[in-house]
């Protein structure tokens, strides 16, 4: 039933739209925009000062944004791992739903609650507390990161977590651990995968994205994203785009040799 | 006390999971366009069925959706196949190029197939989209089959084979069957993947050619319509009540496979 040639339609696919897009994106990246020649410009062009700067913010914001996932999202897997498997199904279920309402009108709907004038600002105005619209800021975007991606934190450590056998915890718990110790003995490490695959799921996605930055940071907080974006739909400079995305590949090869370290079989795999 | 921590911190995920639709939905009845209440209406409803620019891009979105889920699907079981049967060091190479696209940030892929369909002078459009669409589809699916394919064993297909059965006849009586919840699961992951895509379709989309997403994105600037928010509302409930209803049987303690 298995023939290697079965494998073949979809490894030209793969040449033709996967490997040979990333070497043009390099040939573009190293060449000149204007001679044609070969150049390391719009690669060093991530030394500017408008650019390095958005690509701090985009590590330090997709950064805190993976962590407030994990942290938010660790307890939860465990309640869910906790109640009864009948029910399981039906709140990871919940936990899915969201994403099919457009990711751009759920981020948009946030607006509408924190802007000034939106739903908080009212809600607070009627009790009388003074409130700051946190739009146009970075606590915004991270919010918006956190609220788009929590579910691929969620779903990854659930899967790894509902594999534990009981059997171990239980053993660990006859064998005198107390339940912290259980939970960094046993639980924890055995739960590595599926942190790894959280976090590569939402590292990835919250450092390069523009939307989010768009729409919640009121197009004041410019990240790495929305730079390279822009290089090529408004000011079209192929290069300079192609050049800098390189440099935010690098970044995310970096983070994901130092995951797998931790993740040799990728077991921690969401589906 | 645990207990009620815990159900107390799901209710407060699941406020704010569910708080922005909520907002949605309910604008999408508000007399004005603004985020001011004034007043109960069914008027963008009624409008929405009559702005022929969001009813195409609808469609757009569902035929793209269909096509790319449907077409990745049938590639990624055949290569799951011929994939299994490639030695290890193939086999490795096969898998990690497949890895590409779902570890590769969306931006860049999107990029890169811009830049392609460029160069090599396709005009952008609807076959361009459908393109990039499977190419980060195909991934997905092949990770939800590979598992099942690697558990299933080769004897009941071999048992076919002994009995008479064509290859082809034991493919489908056999094999198929046994991959099934795997094929399915990967053809709704591609399917909701295609649907909710924004940033990939935004670079490979031509002029003119709109999804909701991209749609969604250029009204941004100006404020989203209501109407917007009502065919979201209708889009979410059509779903909310089919998967409701996909999942009522398995709750009745039918045994899981």
């Amino acid at each position: 039933m298995t023939k290697k040639s079965f494998a073949f339609p979809y490894l030209f696919w793969m040449i033709a739209f996967t490997v040979i897009p990333l070497l043009l994106i390099a040939v573009y990246g190293f060449t000149d925009r204007s001679s044609g020649a070969f150049t390391l410009s719009n690669f060093l062009a991530i030394s500017t000062k408008e650019h390095w700067s958005a690509l701090l913010l985009s590590l330090k914001l997709s950064l805190i944004s993976t962590a407030v996932c994990l942290l938010l999202a660790y307890p939860l897997a465990m309640i869910l791992k906790k109640t009864g498997t009948s029910r399981t199904g039906f709140i990871v279920f919940l936990f899915i739903l969201p994403m099919w309402m457009n990711f751009l009108l759920r981020t948009y709907a946030w607006l509408n609650l924190l802007d000034d004038g939106g739903i908080l600002d009212r809600f607070f105005g009627l009790l009388g507390i003074d409130y700051r619209s946190p739009i146009g800021t970075t606590s915004a975007i991270v919010l918006g990161m956190v609220y788009n991606y929590l579910p691929f934190m969620v779903l990854p450590l659930f899967n790894v977590l509902s594999k534990i056998d009981e059997n171990v915890v239980n053993a660990a718990r006859d064998l005198g651990a107390n339940s912290v110790q259980t939970f960094f003995r046993i639980i924890l490490p055995l739960s590595f995968p599926g942190i790894v695959s959280g976090i590569t799921m939402v590292f990835v996605p919250a450092l390069t994205t523009f939307a989010i930055s768009d729409i919640l940071g009121a197009r004041k907080v410019l990240l790495i994203g929305n730079i390279i974006e822009q290089e090529f739909s408004t000011a079209s400079n192929w290069n300079l785009g192609s050049g800098l995305s390189m440099v935010l590949m690098i970044f995310i090869l970096i983070s994901m040799a130092i995951l797998n370290h931790y993740d040799k079989n990728g077991e921690g795999n969401a589906f | 006390m645990k207990k009620l921590a815990s159900k107390l911190y799901l209710a407060i995920i699941f406020v704010i999971l569910y708080a922005p639709i909520v907002v949605l939905m309910v604008y999408s009845f508000n007399d004005s366009k603004t985020s001011k209440w004034s007043g109960f209406t069914l008027h963008w409803y009624q409008e929405l069925f009559q702005s022929s620019m969001i009813l195409s891009a609808l469609r757009t979105t569902l035929i793209l959706a269909f096509l790319s889920a449907t077409i990745s699907t049938v590639i990624g079981v055949i290569s799951c196949l011929g994939i299994q049967a490639l030695k290890p060091r193939f086999h490795n190479i096969m898998m990690a190029l497949n890895n590409i696209p779902m570890v590769n940030s969306e931006l860049v892929t999107g990029l890169a197939l811009m830049i392609l369909f460029i160069t090599i002078g396709i005009s952008a459009g609807f076959m361009t989209v459908l393109i990039a669409h499977i190419t980060f589809c195909v991934p997905y699916v092949i990770l939800s089959v590979m598992p099942r394919l690697k558990q299933s064993s080769k004897s009941t297909y071999e048992a076919a084979l002994d009995l008479g059965a064509t290859p082809l006849l034991a493919f489908f009586k056999v094999v198929l069957p046994d991959l099934m919840p795997g094929i399915l699961s990967g053809y709704m992951l591609a399917f909701t993947m295609s649907l909710d895509d924004f940033i990939i379709t935004h670079f490979t989309k031509g002029a003119g050619l709109n999804t909701l997403s991209t749609l969604i994105y250029s009204e941004l600037r100006r404020g989203v319509k209501p109407t917007i928010n009502a065919l979201s509302t209708l889009m979410f409930l059509t779903v909310l009540i089919i998967l409701l209803l996909m999942n009522r049987p398995r709750q009745r303690g039918e045994s899981p496979s």
